[in-house]
């Protein structure tokens, strides 16, 4: 491998800097976050990242997170359906705007939604009348996270949809299945691949969302606080060890899902073959 | 003939009133998710009249400020991650090696950390209480001799290499130098460097030199959340194109620059593009990270994003819409741009 003399130049060059930006810019500032953390004894630890306000942070957290991707695992397979079976006028203008929520300032997206919603809003001043409060709640956590959430999964979903073969479905049509039955075991099994993996990229993005979620959240301790919203009002009260800590579970969760998330594109690809 | 076409059609078209059902649904879902909140940013900023935009956009000191702020921040975050993608790109499409597929997850190892905890990690290194910290409160300018010299070799060292010509036998002066001479030199200039700047004591000695709370914080947290862009678009882009070119131009002699500028760069001249865009795109709206290491001192620390925050905490909505507005019409170009070059970039170079 090494010993084959390397015919293009600037290998040692782009390798060295590669490596070092990452260490620099990247590795260091991880390493230190966990150095920071192993300098906590277990039980100041535990004291930090597992309070009753931390542990109903995580749940909320992960809650809404859950919630999200699962509605975006809907809401993105109708889309992919639509957009790559139909035709209908301002199709390519649908397409082009999926891509908005990975465009836009998550700031930006925050401040709408709570507008949106509030009393007054454009759509509050019809919901907040009949009972249901979007700003403020936790159902508005929901609704940015499925916003910041929904293109992972319809652009993870629409390729593989594309590239189905059309014989199974007509294979499956001529054995005599109905509509449902095809797509329910000729369609689903090979776009689920697709399908997991899009939820893990939307799930993986809502748990670290902070930008979006600080606007509408109303951050109410127990009730609307998300965990990185708690890492923040922990550094404003210059307690970086307990932040530190919070911190850490959250890397550690995230550092899976991101482990996690390249095995199922490996099985996937392994599925496709 | 003609029935059994009509029925394998059939087979993947879906009932009338399903499709109707779908896409108004669809319809529906984008235009109250996405579309809506588009439009609703231009009426808010608009609610009172262009001249009121205005007066908010650029009357406003503090929020001019913040504009000019991300303008600095930006650019300087922007040019530091595509050196690296490019550089990334090169090394992962273009050469086999031990660790590769480590690195190309390490790539993207910023998109698996929350932006406020990329944030902390800075705080974490150069607060006041981080590890560098009191050392940069004492005599931070200590390091501007070390920075700064090292800069310099590296920009003349990668020089050196892009213009060593790849043939042995068109090797002269300079590059017909052994590594070693070539190396030791290099290092000699750093030592000399740092030492020339030391004694003419350029940087004040015992100064604080602030990272957080501070447009250097800014610069490395904004340049942390968005490190993997350009590099993520390149090097499918990159690898679609293949080696075969470069290896033509290698062997009939060309320097690394020459092969980079004329046979490279126009390959994946819009996976670049591309990336830049992205890149800078998520860097004006870089949120999570920059609140972290900010401090908030309005006029000063205070991003674009940030000020949006800000205005909307003292309920001075139509300010804070005028600035998001801005933010929206960089988001659009994006799209724009993006559709534009679908049809450019390689199949499967881009997400």
């Amino acid at each position: 491998m090494g010993a084959r003399r390397r015919v293009l130049p600037g290998f040692g060059l782009s390798l060295g800097y590669t490596v070092f930006y990452l260490g620099m810019l990247v590795l260091l500032p991880i390493l230190a976050c966990f150095a920071k953390a192993s300098t906590l004894s277990f039980h100041e630890m535990a004291d930090a990242a597992w309070t009753d306000r931390a542990r109903a942070a995580y749940l909320l957290t992960f809650g809404t997170s859950l919630i999200a991707a699962l509605v975006n695992v809907v809401l993105g397979l109708m889309i992919a359906w639509v957009l790559v079976r139909y035709r209908f006028p301002g199709k390519r203008f649908v397409d082009a705007m999926i891509d908005l929520p990975l465009a836009l300032p998550t700031s930006v997206g925050g401040l709408v939604y709570a507008s949106l919603y509030v009393k007054n809003g454009w759509l509050g001043r019809y919901l907040v009348p009949a009972g249901i409060n979007v700003a403020y709640t936790r159902l508005g956590i929901v609704l940015v996270l499925v916003f910041v959430g929904l293109p992972f999964v319809v652009r993870t979903v629409q390729p593989v949809l594309e590239d189905v073969d059309p014989e199974v479905e007509e294979a499956a049509a001529s054995l005599g299945a109905t509509r449902l039955q095809a797509f329910r075991t000729v369609l689903l099994p090979a776009l689920l691949p697709a399908l997991i993996t899009g939820f893990a990229l939307a799930f993986a993005r809502s748990i670290g969302e902070y930008g979006s979620v600080v606007f509408i959240s109303g951050n109410m301790p127990y009730k609307t606080e998300i965990a990185p919203i708690l890492v923040v009002a922990r550094l404003e009260e210059f307690a970086y060890a307990e932040a530190t800590a919070i911190a850490v579970v959250l890397l550690v969760a995230s550092f899976a899902l991101l482990v996690a998330i390249n095995l199922l594109e490996r099985w996937s690809r392994r599925h496709e073959r | 003939m003609s029935a059994e076409r009509v029925r394998a059609s059939g087979a993947r078209q879906d009932p009338a009133w399903l499709r109707r059902t779908l896409i108004a649904a669809t319809l529906l879902v984008v235009g109250v998710l996405i579309v809506l909140p588009v439009v609703s940013v231009f009426v808010e900023a608009f609610r009172n009249g262009a001249g009121a935009y205005w007066q908010h956009l650029f009357a406003d000191p503090d929020t001019r400020d913040a504009i000019l702020l991300t303008l600095t921040v930006v650019p300087i975050a922007l040019a530091l991650n595509v050196v690296f993608g490019v550089a990334a790109a090169w090394a992962i499409a273009r050469f086999r090696f031990r660790g590769r597929t480590l690195l190309t997850a390490l790539i993207d190892l910023p998109f698996a950390v929350s932006p406020v905890v990329a944030g902390l990690m800075f705080v974490l290194l150069f607060g006041l209480q981080g590890y560098f910290g009191g050392f940069l409160q004492r005599d931070g300018y200590a390091v501007m001799p070390y920075l700064t010299s090292a800069l310099v070799v590296v920009v003349l060292g990668a020089s050196y290499a892009f213009l060593r010509p790849s043939s042995p036998k068109l090797r002269r002066g300079l590059w017909a130098w052994p590594r070693t001479t070539v190396l030791g030199g290099g290092v000699i200039l750093f030592a000399g460097s740092v030492l020339a700047q030391r004694a003419l004591g350029i940087w004040p000695s015992g100064a604080t030199l602030k990272i957080i709370f501070a447009t250097p914080g800014l610069v490395l947290a904004t340049a942390f959340v968005t490190a993997p862009f350009v590099a993520r678009e390149l090097i499918p882009v990159m690898e679609a194109v293949g080696p075969d070119e470069e290896l033509a131009a290698v062997s009939l002699g060309a320097s690394g620059l020459q092969m980079f500028w004329h046979v490279t760069l126009p390959n994946v001249k819009w996976g670049l593009v591309y990336g830049v865009i992205l890149c800078g795109a998520r860097a004006m709206g870089e949120f999570g990270a920059v609140y972290v290491v900010s401090g908030h001192i309005a006029g000063q620390t205070d991003t674009m994003p940030l000020r949006i925050e800000k205005l909307f905490q003292e309920y001075d909505a139509p300010g804070a819409f005028a600035v998001a507005s801005l933010l929206t019409l960089v988001a659009i170009a994006t799209l724009l741009v993006k559709s534009r070059l679908a049809r450019e970039l390689p199949q499967g170079g881009h997400r």
